[in-house]
């Protein structure tokens, strides 16, 4: 294990009323990086988060996080980690500044009062600081909630779906505080179900029913899918479509604003499939980069769906 | 169209209330079993004319008159022999730790004024804080007086039967001579009022947290569980205070109720009374899934609590089994040691034995309560 790994883990397992909702999972992520956790709803993802930082305890699986075991010295690792959670869980019947100042007080941060200033002040919340948590937009909510969880400069940030509700402008902003945090040496664990946001993280894993399907930077993904994937743009494209997915060769057909992406696993056999259609008039094909959207979805239609098994 | 009524959406929510009523299994075995447990307990439990009240014995004169005199008394029933005692000063303590309901004095020469027909004097003390306890018992003492020693009284003594008696009954009623039930009932609410405020509110205060969610970010904190738990216990002890001070100044002003004690010995007991409270409280904290459940619990617990306490009834009339009961909960001790401070001026040593067990009580709940406090979401 080499120093510079913040989280290591390795065949964790978690089991909910004899469901495996996260089934031996493994990940290393190191120091300074981003790392994008994707995944459809109901994969894991929150649940593995939660095992990371101690919130669950794995029913099998071991490692550790920021060089501390995650079962037995989770109350090391709460210290220094600062985990955002799914569903917003400051008090509402506190003010912003209440809220601030209580995570501030139990996490024993330095210079309180100046800290959480400093936090409004970035939030730009200063002036509503007296205002009840729970009387803000559920877009205010995340970026107090992400304030709140950089109180205390935690070496690891555990984001569970931060920019959900967030405006562009918003997310804008918070993405580049995040790379400028990962380059002051913050680790980012952040799950997201937008693919902008994923190509913006160094690194990427994908989880679909409780399994991890692949890890790697964004290109490696793609590369890893061979995936080769045909735009379409031409009339009537909803018959189109309906047409293209009845054909052996084509994986995928994915509606992308005016056009298609056709995609399939096999090049030389998908270009001998999709020849009949280019020969219709109007349509305009044009080999395309396969989108991590489509590859994303690819995986999930391939994943065997355990939980229904 | 006002009053169109859709049977459809009616139905709708007619089927999800049951729906919900089922999915929640503690609710519904409260709805069953709360009507259960106030069926036994006012059925069973709580009798307003408790007989076989432990009585004590002083005989300076033990002559075959006293020993009927004695029997007498308690073939009524009313009275159950339990001590013989030897000095004055014992008849006294005996009554304020609450140990003896009566003490029945037989004075030194009793048997040689009687049969000269001085008619010597019979005295009888009553622990009467709580009147409902001891007025039936009195007033069956009246009955036994006129007939007791007939038999003895033979030969050249029958002439003595003739009424009036014998001998002079003299009834003494302790700590509240004229029977006023507020004597008895107001210093009482301040541990009723403090078991229901208490056990509910710390019973939310973690319930809360988990049903809005905030649970989830406390645990990831570093917060320790006993940071958490004193945290929330020691806002409500001051609340606790503020509703004591409220009670004992309308307890002064409205129905002048007598204060005999020292105050300041009474709020060190109070702290440990909140304090175990508190900790019931939390417990159930743990315990629930919902606020509403954690309500439902506060109740299973406070209505035990007023009935087999001695608030309401006297607890020397109930069974055994409920006796038992009632020796557990904190209430029970509290009431004898706010109504023997108050109205007969116990000091430490007469309050002890009510005062430990509601010491350990507070180490158990409070032991359960951090046990059950869990660190994970699990
Ligand atoms: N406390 C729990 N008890 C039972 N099942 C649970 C519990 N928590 C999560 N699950 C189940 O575990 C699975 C994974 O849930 P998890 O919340 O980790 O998914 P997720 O990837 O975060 O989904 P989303 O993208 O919707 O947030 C789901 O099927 C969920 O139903
Ligand atoms: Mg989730």
């Amino acid at each position: 294990m080499s120093d510079a790994a913040v989280i290591d883990v390795e065949g964790l397992t978690k089991t909910f009323g004899g469901r495996r909702v996260v089934d031996d999972f493994s990940i290393r992520v190191e120091r300074g990086q981003i790392f994008g956790f994707l995944g459809p709803n109901g994969s894991g993802k929150t649940t593995t988060i939660r095992m990371l930082c101690g919130l669950l305890t794995p029913d099998g699986g071991r490692g550790t996080c920021l060089g501390h075991d995650i079962i037995r010295e989770s109350a090391l690792i709460k210290r220094q980690v600062g985990y955002m959670t799914q569903r917003f869980s400051l008090y509402e019947d506190l003010s912003i500044r209440e809220n601030l100042d209580f995570i501030a007080r139990v996490y024993e941060v330095p210079e309180r009062q100046h800290a959480v200033g400093a936090a409004l002040e970035r939030l730009g919340l200063a002036k509503r600081s007296a205002q009840l948590a729970g009387q803000l937009s559920g877009g205010w909510k995340q970026r107090l909630a992400l304030a709140a969880c950089l109180l205390h400069n935690p070496r690891l940030l555990l984001l569970d779906e931060p920019t959900a509700g967030v405006d562009p402008n918003a997310r804008r902003e918070f993405w580049n505080r995040i790379h400028m945090l990962a380059a002051e040496g913050i680790t980012v664990l952040v799950s997201t179900h937008y693919m902008d946001e994923a190509e913006r993280c160094h690194r990427l894993a994908y989880i679909a029913y409780g399994k991890l399907l692949i890890t790697g930077t964004a290109a490696e993904v793609i590369a890893h899918s061979n995936l080769t994937t045909w735009s379409v743009s031409g009339p009537d494209l909803f018959g189109l479509a309906a047409e293209l997915r009845n054909v052996p060769a084509i994986t995928m057909v994915v509606p992308f604003g005016s056009t298609l992406h056709v995609s399939g696993t096999d090049a030389p056999v998908l270009d001998a499939a999709l020849d009949h259609f280019r020969a219709r008039p109007g349509t305009l094909w044009i080999p395309a980069e396969p989108s991590l959207e489509d590859v994303f979805i690819r995986m999930m239609d391939e994943a065997p769906d355990n939980f229904n098994a | 169209m006002r009053f169109n009524f859709s049977p459809a959406r009616f139905w709708a929510v007619l089927t999800k209330e049951f729906v919900q009523m089922r999915r929640d299994r503690l609710t519904f075995a409260m709805m069953v079993g709360v009507p259960i447990m106030q069926l036994i307990l006012f059925g069973f439990a709580i009798n307003s004319d408790p007989k076989a009240l432990p009585t004590a014995v002083l005989a300076a004169d033990n002559s075959i008159y006293a020993r009927t005199l004695v029997r007498a008394i308690e073939n009524s029933g009313y009275f159950r022999v339990v001590r013989e005692l030897t000095s004055e000063a014992e008849a006294d303590r005996a009554l304020a730790m609450g140990a003896v309901q009566f003490v029945v004095t037989i004075p030194e020469n009793f048997s040689r004024k009687l049969e000269r027909g001085e008619r010597p004097v019979l005295l009888v003390e009553a622990d009467a804080t709580d009147p409902a306890a001891t007025s039936n018992a009195l007033a069956a003492l009246l009955t036994i007086n006129q007939s007791a020693l007939n038999r003895d009284l033979e030969g050249v003594l029958q002439g003595l039967q003739y009424r009036p008696p014998a001998f002079e009954l003299r009834v003494q009623r302790r700590y509240n001579p004229e029977g006023i039930t507020q004597y008895n009932i107001v210093p009482g609410l301040i541990g009723v009022v403090l078991t229901m405020t208490m056990v509910m509110m710390t019973s939310l205060a973690v319930t809360r947290e988990y049903e809005r969610g905030t649970m989830e970010n406390l645990l990831a904190t570093p917060v320790r569980p006993i940071e958490v738990m004193v945290g929330k216990i020691v806002p409500y002890i001051i609340v606790g205070y503020v509703q004591v001070t409220v009670i004992l100044v309308a307890a002064k002003l409205l129905f002048a109720v007598p204060m005999l004690g020292n105050l300041a010995l009474l709020s060190v007991v109070l702290i440990l009374f909140i304090a175990a409270n508190l900790a019931i409280g939390y417990t159930f904290s743990t315990l629930a899934k919902s606020q509403m459940q954690a309500m439902q619990m506060t109740f299973f617990f406070f209505l035990p609590s007023m009935l087999l306490s001695g608030f309401m009834f006297p607890f020397r009339g109930m069974p055994q089994w409920a006796q038992w009961l009632g020796e557990v909960l904190p209430l029970t001790h509290f009431l004898r040691i706010v109504r023997g401070i108050l109205l007969k001026g116990n000091g430490v040593a007469e309050i002890f034995s009510n005062l430990w067990p509601i010491g350990l009580f507070l180490l158990i709940a409070g032991t359960l309560a951090l046990t059950r406090y869990r660190e994970t979401l699990d």
